[in-house]
């Protein structure tokens, strides 16, 4: 089960807004990336930002550069999850590589969410729940080998606890 | 029956024949990864635990995203891809060599058919050639290089037909991404293959196709696609949708910021003075780029007060460009002739924009914040366009500069 409440995010919301190229090249550590993190959208969201906290965005969100920064900076702030009307497809990738949940919700959910809502998310139900706005709807659900990844905590884990490589 | 996409990965998965949606784990052909990802697989890789990389003689490191460098700590990222490229016996592409894609054109590390796995999102590009070429991030490449394996989802593919009999007048193959980009929006092939059709007589060049296919990444695309035989498409392949392209009524295109799909005609947006000018990039640095952009700066000078950076994608296209003069036009114009790199592009260094300031650049993103400064504004337009602009300074239509 994940808790946390919701940051609101627009449509399109691009890997460059996530962490600018520019702290790509000039800092070294994640850690230090996150203090940027979403800074061209808004410099003072990374302040707003506590443990748990779930990202709820538009459509297409994570889209453009392939940075796996991006989601990694969203990690090191604290973000549990993220919440959006649909996803490019290698930010998709990239969350769940490194163990981020990145849930694809119907748009009167995101529509319906407000900045600061309390939201539950349950994987192995496939379902996400405003428990502020007493909301709850169902999303499709993972394939296997994408939820255990996710339960592993990133494919590096997942591969480890295999055993293998591929299996 | 089967798509350009569907039949590369059935032969890459050993599957008879794969399904839209199938999830299949291919053979990768070849993967690559550059200074902006590379360093992060690296250290996946480590993390793996694995010390046999089993497509370490089918890889490659390219050093293009800020190169040279241009801090200390880009050097520490730098040095640390030389010694893993050392250790593994992988190619590795220096500081001057360019842009990785224009660097695998150039030297056809790439062949039609092919699975191709690199760690930039405009991976895109070498559907040129007829490869099934995705970008990843650096797990995925970690993955890729350690087991010569990936896992992908069987795209849906749109079929697009780009239809003559010939271009427009002063258009070029960036507006032609231009105008795909206007109707497919930015997620309009989010997840799929494109399949590019050329009816154009005479066809398109490579050159031309890797602008386009570099563009599709801009769609969502996850592979685009201009089939080669024989991984041709049935003619009752089964496609998401189709759209038709006619080419020959197109007209300069500008994509405005914020997004590159936020595209008008050149003439909505004639009045807009421009601060910096910058051709060149993984979408439109080759040699008949920088060909368009001197035919119109050839005897003119760039306008007082305006920078024009022109950067070949590289070393094999600036050679090119300087044996032919080329590079010799743009000094006597007045532009700043880099070091092939991805320069100004991704906003590591060699022309970021300030406060803003407004660009016009043959790149690929107009993203807020893309080249510098987050007030900055990024208007993207083809070789052509951004020279005629250098010329005026201000966004200018370049026919006026052609002749017909």
């Amino acid at each position: 089960m994940i808790r946390g409440k919701a940051i609101k995010l627009g449509d399109d919301v691009n890997t460059d807004l996530v962490i600018a190229g520019r702290y790509k090249f000039r800092s070294i550590s994640i850690e230090d990336m996150a203090k940027h993190i979403f800074e061209d959208l808004d410099p003072t969201l990374a302040s707003k930002i506590s443990p748990g906290d779930i990202i709820v965005a538009g459509k297409n969100f994570g889209c453009g550069s392939s940075r796996e920064q991006a989601p990694r900076v969203m990690v090191a702030a604290g973000i549990s999850a993220v919440v959006a009307k649909s996803f490019a497809r290698i930010f998709f990738r990239n969350a769940i590589n490194i163990g981020l949940p990145a849930i694809t919700v119907e748009e009167k959910f995101v529509d319906s969410t407000a900045d600061g809502d309390l939201l539950e998310i349950n994987l192995e139900r496939s379902s996400l729940k405003n428990q502020t706005r007493n909301i709850e709807v169902k999303f499709n659900p993972f394939p296997k080998m994408l939820l255990e990844i996710l339960d592993a905590g990133g494919l590096v884990s997942y591969v480890k606890k295999k055993g293998s490589l591929l299996q | 029956m089967a798509t350009s996409a569907e039949k590369i990965l059935s032969k890459a998965s050993g599957a008879r024949q794969v399904k839209v949606g199938d999830l299949v784990v291919a053979d990768v052909d070849f993967v690559f990864a550059h200074d902006g990802t590379a360093p992060l697989m690296i250290d996946v890789i480590r993390e793996f635990g694995v010390s046999n990389l089993k497509l370490a003689g089918k890889s490659s490191l390219f050093i293009d995203h800020a190169a040279p460098s241009p801090s200390v700590q880009s050097s520490i990222l730098h040095r640390k891809m030389r010694d893993f490229a050392t250790i593994h016996g992988i190619k590795l592409y220096d500081v001057g060599e360019g842009v990785c894609h224009q660097v695998v054109l150039d030297n056809e590390l790439v062949k039609a058919g092919e699975v191709v796995v690199g760690a930039d999102s405009h991976t895109t590009i070498h559907g040129a050639v007829g490869a099934f070429a995705v970008g990843v991030g650096s797990t995925d490449a970690a993955f890729a290089l350690a087991t010569g394996k990936l896992w992908f989802r069987v795209p849906e593919t749109i079929k697009i037909t780009l239809k003559g009999p010939s271009l427009g007048f002063g258009v070029s193959a960036k507006d032609i991404a231009l105008a795909l980009l206007g109707k497919l929006g930015t997620d309009g092939a989010r997840y799929m293959a494109l399949e590019y059709h050329d009816l154009l007589r005479p066809s398109l060049s490579k050159s031309s196709r890797a602008t386009i296919a570099n563009l599709s990444a801009e769609m969502g695309a996850k592979a685009a696609l201009f089939p080669v035989e024989p991984y041709v498409p049935d003619a009752d392949a089964d496609y998401f949708s189709e759209i038709e392209l006619d080419c020959s009524s197109l007209e300069p295109l500008v994509a405005k910021p914020p997004l590159p799909s936020n595209v008008v005609s050149v003439s909505e947006v004639e009045d807009v003075e421009v601060d910096e000018v910058f051709i060149g990039s993984c979408t439109n640095g080759r040699f008949e780029d920088l060909s368009a952009a001197a035919e119109i700066l050839r005897n003119r000078r760039v306008k007082e007060g305006l920078r024009c950076i022109v950067i070949p994608a590289s070393r094999h296209v600036y050679q090119e460009a300087l044996e032919k003069g080329i590079i010799e036009v743009f000094l006597r114009a007045g532009c700043v002739v880099g070091p092939p790199t991805c320069g100004p592009c991704v906003g590591a260094h060699m022309g970021l924009l300030g406060p803003g300031e407004i660009a016009v650049s043959t790149a690929n993103r107009n993203f807020t914040g893309r080249m510098g400064d987050p007030s900055a504004k990024i208007f993207l337009a083809s070789p052509a366009t951004a020279a005629a602009s250098a010329v005026e300074g201000r966004i200018t239509d370049p026919r006026k500069y052609l002749k017909k």
